[in-house]
């Protein structure tokens, strides 16, 4: 069932990333199956599956949040052990997560430029930062009333819009956006996937989306994975599938599962 | 944030036109701007508490009572308090602080009469001790991982229980040799009886800038304020709460000196629990929140000083001792309820 990486659509040569035969368990509970799955430089790739599918485990070892129990990641051809978040992000790699990150007795900018603060030694460059977060989100077209105003203030879109501008803006290379567009509404979904299509256009940042609302994601992503139950079942050019072909994909999952339960009932 | 609000109005500054005009906004900038800070309450409470007892004793303004309430009263809560802030902040609480001020002290006069050590190293010593049982409270509550609550319970009790035996819980005379540099940290009498309150000032000032405009202060308010997404942002969790246990642990040890240089003599009853509670319940009705987040060194200062002159009014109007601490806690009660209210009427504006 699993793909391997070499036959995978796309040359293998651009890849920045490589995940090869990783597995995880968390005790009796197998979240990762042998995963193979493979990002070209300036890609965007869609991780799709349903819930429990296993996707936010994989988005934690990528991150270095916690590392696999077997099988190995390849950075730009050199294999690497992500020790941490912090060396993660080092070699190049954010996330924007789920559970947003942000804090939020924070402002805006503060949470912006969390644990990357510009410092005039010993004191926080607080004019700078605002005046750049501001920049930034402006070019972005987050609307917020100010980069003043403390995080809690703000709406879940909002804060979701922050959380992704902090990880576009951090000179990271690949970047990890789990759920990007949960709790969004109709515009503020809208200017992610716009921001998306403009980092695919500048083809600097090669991006992971993790989703499972494929309607909106196909729109924006050049490739698909789709992720069931630990395992990679589907790799295909964006172009090439449909969300009709994934749903089916999804729904027959659901059936198998469901007729197995009744057989052994 | 109130550093925000406050800088915003310095950039926008009054604006030009007629002076009545220019008067008027400036003042109810200014005013919107007291309104906002979590500290204002506890401000006009303080303000209050020094117009009533000013009117009530002629004594009260005068210089010795007033180096009695700042350095008597006063700095001894301010300093652990900048401690307590921290701690709190970063969502943890350090009970041993008292006791660590109680055996500081003693420690300091066992190694100069006792071991012959010469005096600064010896103070060095006694403040490093501070610094150790903070060290050790981080690394039962965050390496070990049992809430601070109780290592910090546990350690105060030891040190406690080490003082007592090691001073048969009797008290010491201060080392005649300690007693000229000792003057420079607190002083009851003389030209310097300032001392204390100007250390506890320094100190404010110092912590302050730490905590609104450095990374570490920052990092400390996002280690409170949402635990998961700081370590996710890479914020070393561990470093932030080890430090804010040895810097309360330090200022533990600072008070613990400065009281036996204060008071002339080393006390086997000085410090313990009243001294630390005395410094959270500043810290806490000058705005610092007990679950974690958000706090203020400032809040913290105002919160002393009320307690302080509330302390010092009480006794110079000759209010007896037994019913003091009604008086205590209801000023307590008071001022948290003025805060609660100032909170929600500051969301509903905002809102």
């Amino acid at each position: 069932m699993t793909t391997d990486p070499a036959a995978a659509a796309g040359a293998p040569d651009g890849d920045v990333l490589r995940v090869e035969h990783v597995s995880k368990r968390f005790g009796a509970v197998t979240a990762l199956t042998d995963i193979n799955l493979r990002l070209g430089k300036g890609e965007v790739l869609a991780l799709l599956g349903d819930n429990g599918a296993g996707k936010s485990t994989l988005l934690k070892i990528l991150c270095g949040f916690q590392p696999p129990d077997s099988g190995r990641i390849v950075l730009n051809g050199q294999e690497v052990v992500l020790k941490s978040v912090d060396h993660a992000r080092e070699l190049g790699i954010d996330a924007v997560y789920q559970d947003l990150a942000l804090i939020n007795q924070l402002s805006v900018y503060h949470n912006m430029y969390l644990n990357r603060e510009k410092v005039r030694w010993p004191l926080l460059n607080n004019r700078a930062m605002r005046k750049e977060a501001k920049q930034h989100l402006d070019a972005m077209g987050v609307n917020i009333p100010s980069v003043d105003v403390q995080v809690a203030r703000l709406s879940g879109g909002q804060r979701q819009a922050i959380a992704v501008a902090r990880s576009v803006y951090s000179d990271a290379k690949i970047l990890l956006l789990d759920e990007p567009l949960a709790a969004m509404g109709v515009k503020e979904a809208a200017m992610i996937l716009d921001l998306v299509r403009d980092l695919r256009d500048q083809g600097e940042v090669s991006v992971i989306i993790i989703a499972h609302n494929y309607g909106q994601v196909l729109e924006v992503c050049d490739r698909v994975n789709l992720l069931q139950q630990g395992k990679i079942t589907f790799d295909k050019k964006s172009s090439e599938t449909s969300v009709v072909e994934l749903t089916n994909l999804v729904v027959a999952e659901y059936r198998a599962a469901l007729e197995a339960r009744h057989r052994s009932a | 944030m109130s550093e925000t609000a406050e800088q915003h109005a310095n950039v926008a500054g009054p604006p030009p036109g007629d002076p009545v005009r220019q008067r008027s906004t400036w003042v109810l900038r200014t005013g919107g701007l007291f309104v906002r800070q979590r500290e204002t309450t506890i401000f006009v409470v303080a303000v209050l508490l020094l117009v009533f007892f000013t009117t009530r004793s002629s004594e009260f303004l005068s210089e010795s009572n007033l180096t009695n309430l700042l350095s008597g009263f006063a700095a001894p809560i301010i300093i652990i308090a900048i401690g307590e802030v921290l701690l709190l902040i970063c969502g943890e609480i350090d009970l041993s602080v008292g006791f660590v001020f109680l055996f500081a002290p003693f420690l300091m006069h066992y190694l100069i009469d006792f071991y012959g050590v010469p005096v600064l190293p010896a103070i060095l010593i006694s403040l490093l001790l501070g610094v150790a049982v903070g060290w050790f409270n981080g690394f039962l509550t965050v390496t070990v991982g049992v809430p601070s609550f109780i290592t910090t319970l546990g350690t105060g009790f030891i040190l406690y229980g080490l003082t007592l035996t090691t001073s048969n819980a009797y008290p010491a005379n201060v080392p005649t040799a300690a007693e000229s540099i000792g003057k420079y940290f607190a002083s009851e009498t003389g030209g310097y009886a300032w001392s204390a309150i100007i250390w506890a000032v320094i100190l404010v000032a110092i912590f302050h800038v730490l905590l609104t405009r450095t990374r570490w202060g920052l990092h400390t308010v996002a280690v409170g304020g949402n635990l998961l997404g700081a370590r996710e942002a890479g914020i070393s969790v561990a470093r932030i709460k080890y430090g804010s246990f040895m810097i309360c642990g330090l200022m533990g040890a600072i008070v613990g000196l400065q009281t036996a240089f204060y008071d002339n003599t080393i006390d086997p009853s000085a410090g313990g629990f009243n001294a630390m509670f005395y410094a959270v319940v500043a810290a806490v009705i000058g705005g610092t929140a007990m679950l974690g987040g958000s706090g203020t060194i400032i809040g913290g200062f105002l919160g002393a000083i009320v307690l302080a002159i509330l302390e010092d009014g009480l006794s110079i109007t000759g209010v007896s001792a037994n019913p003091y601490f009604i008086y205590l806690g209801g000023a307590i009660l008071i001022a948290m309820f003025a805060n609660v209210q100032l909170a929600r009427r500051r969301a509903a504006g905002r809102g």
